[in-house]
């Protein structure tokens, strides 16, 4: 649908003479993601999922400093997508919401992350905790080698010691939410390293739904895969949407025009990374407040 | 950039680091586990260091699972019993080898005289006092083998690991069982090898270069053996990223997979000095054993320092064992030197 009205726009552009510019460019992406909006989640009506805010959060790698004081208020129910040019901390930020950033040695951090108003970096968190509500989707997909698809699913059963009463309903109700139900019902005992890539970061999905995050982090989750099982992953962000808060970086605009709510744009320029500008998805790309944004939402850099 | 004033201000935390509570609580739980141990050493059937030792684990892991079901909840229970099992792991291996370290310091200290590095023992006996002679020669002797040893079996070592990764050949399953088969030969067939099959029949005889040969044969498998897993780690990637730009398969090779590899190969050298710095038996029979300074590794009876050491403890009076204590220590500081040395040079480009 969405894809359909912006090209006939673009289309209809190009027959009156108009020259493909910048602007009309940056015009097109915000009426994807105001139709978006207005057909599947109009503001101010999500209930589900719990609120993250980040406040005034800062991280280094040793003495380098990666990214600075970013403030982001992530309403409950919500898809936040994060954009910036390479470089810019947007992973390095939401590795420290689910406190994965100090895996590096070298790592610190300041500021505060609260999840339903709790610092998650305060004394006498259990970090295992924190994980547990707040999952993650890596950038490749990495499905554990050794276990089966259902094995898979369920992993997050086991590693975090859980109990459930019916492993065969939730193993399908997270594979029909993750979108992946249908292609692998029949070989739920079949090792995952035989999906295909966009099979394989559904399943990574299910598997960290099955564990019943409140917040799902998404790092880059479409960027190995192909048009088609990017557009799958798409549909199950937006199917997921109404039932926890979304955070996902991306590096292709169209897609943050597709999936989210609010987009809030990074950069660094020279020093550490910034976020320059937080709006909802639509303003972000029709009026952005920002010179800097507008040059890079618009093509003209980045 | 307003907001780079403020960066300037806002210290960076480590919030995943241990608290002073944290300290404390572990202080505590060492502390009590020392009280209880000492405690039932006193007043129940466990006696001496074991028994202390015993009590104290149990005693110190007890309070460690305690403490983290208070504060995490029943899920803590297998993360704190592995914690303790993986310390006590940890300390188990690294007593033996601090302890064996500081012996041979405290030991090997005492008996450190100049002359030990500027004289031989052609003009002393072992029962000697040791401020006379000294063991140049022995020193001299190790440095001539590991050199020879290492240029014949690192090449050796490095190019059988790449015919293994690189071309694997028809010959590949042989190799590889003749590498792991050699890798358990015992050291004092190696020196019997070379002395039925080199010295007696060759005009190679009892030499620096016999010796060597002796240890090439223990070196190779392990050099190859671990370029072999290093090389493995190679991801096939850059290999084809460099066939694909033209180039034939040995400079690919050349330029981009041992370059990749060149850490991983530094320390398979260095683990190849290692299995044969200190071997003795594969030298009774190829080295001879000599007193004086030799400076030619083709020619005459050598020494060597492992080789020193077994002399003065066979001979048993306190100034040949004080002397074997030294030359110990001397060893340890030379293998010790050469795998500093291959590390910066290794480490230098890296950069």
């Amino acid at each position: 649908m969405t894809t359909e009205n912006s090209s006939n726009e673009n289309s209809a552009e190009n027959q009156e003479g108009a020259e493909m510019t910048t602007e009309t460019a940056s015009s097109s992406l915000a009426n994807i993601s105001q139709a978006h909006n207005l057909g599947k989640r109009a503001p101010g009506t999500h209930v589900m999922g719990s609120g993250l805010e980040a406040r005034g959060v800062h991280a280094w790698f040793g003495k380098h400093h990666a990214l600075s004081n970013v403030s982001l208020d992530f309403s409950a129910g919500t898809v936040t997508a994060l954009i910036g040019p390479s470089g810019c901390g947007k992973s390095t930020f939401i590795r420290t919401l689910n406190r994965m950033h100090e895996f590096i040695p070298s790592a610190a951090m300041a500021g505060e992350v609260l999840l339903d108003g709790k610092d998650v970096y305060a004394a006498g968190t259990d970090v295992t905790k924190i994980r547990l509500q707040i999952g993650m989707v890596f950038q490749k997909p990495n499905p554990f080698p050794s276990m089966t698809i259902g094995e898979n699913v369920l992993s997050g059963l086991k590693l975090a010691q859980l109990k459930v009463d019916n492993k065969d309903d939730l193993l399908e109700e997270c594979l029909v939410r993750a979108g992946l139900w249908k292609e692998v019902k029949d070989r739920l005992g079949a090792h995952a390293g035989g999906l295909s890539g966009g099979q394989q970061q559904r399943l990574c999905i299910a598997r960290s739904l099955a564990v019943k995050p409140k917040v799902l982090l998404m790092d880059e989750p479409c960027s190995a895969l192909d048009p088609g099982s990017t557009l799958r992953i798409e549909d199950t962000i937006n199917e997921l949407a109404s039932s926890m808060t979304i955070i996902i970086v991306t590096h292709n605009m169209q897609q943050a025009a597709r999936v989210s709510d609010y987009t809030a744009f990074f950069l660094s320029e020279g020093g550490p990374g910034q976020m320059i500008e937080v709006a909802p998805t639509n303003e972000i790309f029709s009026r952005p407040r920002d010179k800097r944004t507008e040059n890079y939402v618009s093509g003209r850099f980045g | 950039m307003t907001t780079t004033a403020n960066v300037i201000e806002v210290k960076p935390r480590k919030p995943w680091k241990a608290t002073p509570t944290d300290r404390a609580t572990t202080a505590f739980v060492l502390l009590m586990g020392l009280v209880i141990a000492a405690a039932a050493v006193k007043f129940t059937g466990l006696s001496g260091k074991l028994g202390f030792v015993f009590a104290f684990v149990i005693a110190a892991t007890a309070l460690e699972v305690f403490f983290s079901i208070r504060k995490y909840g029943r899920k803590a229970l297998g993360d704190s019993i592995a914690t303790s099992l993986i310390y006590v792991g940890a300390t188990a291996t690294f007593l033996p080898v601090a302890s064996i370290l500081l012996i041979t310091l405290k030991n090997g200290v005492k008996g450190l005289r100049w002359n030990l590095f500027t004289t031989d023992m052609f003009n002393a006996s072992f029962l000697d006092p040791i401020g006379n002679g000294g063991l140049l020669h022995a020193l001299i002797g190790t440095l001539l083998l590991i050199v020879i040893a290492m240029i014949l079996s690192v090449p050796m070592g490095i190019m059988t690991a790449l015919y293994l990764t690189e071309i694997r050949g028809k010959g590949s399953n042989l190799i590889q069982f003749v590498v792991q088969a050699m890798s358990g030969v015992p050291s004092v067939v190696a020196g019997l090898f070379i002395f039925t099959s080199v010295i007696l029949i060759t005009p190679l005889k009892t030499s620096a270069a016999a010796g060597a040969l002796a240890l090439t044969i223990l070196m190779i498998p392990t050099v190859t053996r671990t370029s072999q897993e290093v090389l493995l780690l190679v991801p096939g990637d850059l290999r084809e990223a460099g066939l694909a730009m033209g180039a034939t398969q040995w400079k690919t090779v050349a330029t981009i997979v041992v370059p990749a590899a060149r850490n991983g190969l530094i320390t398979a050298t260095i683990l190849g000095v290692a299995r044969i710095a200190g071997e003795t038996a594969p030298l009774i029979f190829t080295i001879g054993g000599a007193d004086k300074l030799n400076l030619n590794p083709f020619k005459d009876y050598q020494s060597a320092l492992p080789f020193y050491v077994w002399k003065g403890l066979t001979l048993g009076t306190p100034e040949s064992i004080q002397r074997s204590w030294s030359a110990i220590l001397i060893l340890l500081i030379l293998v010790l030197a050469l795998f500093t040395t291959a590390r910066t040079l290794g480490g230098r480009r890296m950069k």
